[in-house]
């Protein structure tokens, strides 16, 4: 087995911030997606989008600043940038839906190779379901990428043929960001766009199961 | 003249009939109308139906409603919280009803209701298991699903300032789902910290233009707290 090394979660979101243009208004899903915030340079103008009415959202506020009436989408407390603007929820899902997001970074359990998602159940029985914005960002936003780990914690990928849990979008991910590989989804399957150094295609095509092109 | 200032929160909520259909404005705790859902409470009506982003925090607001065993029903996107141990025990012994409805089609269903649309044809959910059973339709080589809108018999919001004639402006992002929700309910009920003349709100800032709003009730504020989160 060769030698390489996983792209840390800091790693991971320094990749997909890098994607971004400058101009470009997205919305950060739940989770890790919150961490491209982190890495996205100052200087650019990369409008975040919050799912309650919110555009223009900065980062956390100092401690004791907290104003739990500007929350973000995962009720944490945020700021907003100065140009920043607040709207009702029909405005502000007619962001994502009116496809004027232009790019989302949603959580994944599973992703199919053709850009099916998976990314809102497990299906499991006796979990208290909830959907909240996803489905919306998912089939709305002019791309959706999806930011995870490539392996389950029991080494399944992730990346499937054809997603096995609850669907939240059909062909909706354009690109997979993950710790070991950055893949697109496109209607004839997977596409390399780059993997970690010391992995070669063999055996990433060995780990997902699927066959890529380059 | 008119005059849409209620004395009390008693006073705004009475006549709220047993079955009603409740819009319950607020995203996590931004924005919930905590007086009037207490109110709701005291008021005493049964077998409600309530639509709200959320399914309640701990043991207050909407959650303490839910315990009382008077909602039937409730129509949301995101019931699942750190701290949703209500709704949790009451859906999980099926005490409750769960209509779950993806936020968008939730707050495009409710501002159909108020413009006067029959449904629509939506994007979101086709080919998922929020599509089961709908009608789905190819327009122009995309997928859509039929969605209907969500009426309401009360709409209770929280805003910020308001007039008599029930014009309201909002703050931060505890704006979210209330003027959406002041539009589609027979009867809008809306908190205001303060209570201005008219003209003192400036027209340009005027969100929600009153009328959408049946009485302004003002309450005294207090600092909206976390709640939902995993810290």
């Amino acid at each position: 087995m060769s030698q390489y090394n996983r792209r840390t979660k800091d790693e991971l979101a320094r990749c997909v911030a890098a994607d971004i243009h400058d101009g470009a208004y997205v919305n950060l899903g739940i989770g890790q997606p919150t961490l491209v915030a982190n890495h996205i340079p100052t200087e650019l103008d990369v409008i975040l989008h919050s799912e309650n009415g919110i555009l223009g959202m900065g980062q956390a506020p100092a401690a004791g600043h907290e104003d739990y009436d500007l929350i973000n989408a995962g009720k944490q407390p945020v700021t907003l940038r100065p140009g920043g603007a607040y709207f009702h929820h029909a405005d502000s899902f007619a962001m994502m839906r009116g496809g004027h997001i232009d790019i989302c970074v949603l959580g994944a359990f599973q992703v199919s190779a053709t850009g099916d998602l998976a990314n809102w159940s497990t299906g499991e029985s006796g979990a208290i379901p909830a959907v909240g914005g996803a489905m919306d960002l998912a089939t709305g936003a002019r791309q959706t990428w999806v930011m995870m780990d490539l392996l389950t914690k029991h080494g399944e990928s992730k990346i499937v043929e054809r997603c096995t849990y609850p669907l939240t979008g059909i062909a909706c991910v354009k690109r997979i960001y993950t710790d070991l590989a950055t893949l697109a989804c496109t209607p004839q399957g997977l596409h390399l766009i780059n993997a970690v150094d010391g992995l070669g295609m063999d055996e990433l095509q060995h780990l997902i199961g699927l066959p890529i092109s380059v | 003249m008119i005059n849409k200032i209620s004395e009390s929160v008693a006073q705004a909520l009475k006549g709220i009939a047993d079955g009603a259909t409740v819009l319950i404005g607020g995203f996590g705790t931004a924005g919930i109308p905590n007086e009037l859902i207490d109110g709701l409470i005291e008021q005493g009506s049964r077998d409600l139906t309530v639509v709200n982003n959320n399914a309640g925090n701990g043991d207050s607001g909407l959650a303490a409603l839910l315990k009382t065993g008077r909602v039937r029903k409730i129509i949301c996107s995101f019931p699942r919280q750190a701290d949703s141990h209500v709704f949790d025990g009451f859906y999980r012994s099926g005490k409750i009803e769960l209509e779950l409805v993806p936020q968008g089609n939730l707050a495009e269903r409710i501002r159909a209701a108020g413009a006067g649309i029959g449904a629509f044809f939506c994007p979101t959910g086709y080919g998922t298991e929020m599509a089961q059973g709908k009608e789905t339709r190819e327009i122009n080589g995309k997928h859509f699903v039929l969605e209907y809108p969500i009426h309401g018999d009360i709409a209770l919001i929280k805003a910020e300032r308001g007039d008599r004639w029930g014009n309201l402006t909002y703050r931060k992002a505890a704006r979210n789902f209330g003027p959406v929700m002041a539009t589609a309910a027979r009867r809008t009920i809306a908190t205001v910290h303060e209570l201005v003349e008219l003209g003192d709100l400036k027209p340009e800032e005027i969100v929600t233009p009153g009328i959408f709003v049946s009485q302004v009730i003002q309450v005294v504020r207090v600092a909206t707290q976390a709640g939902g989160f995993k810290a």
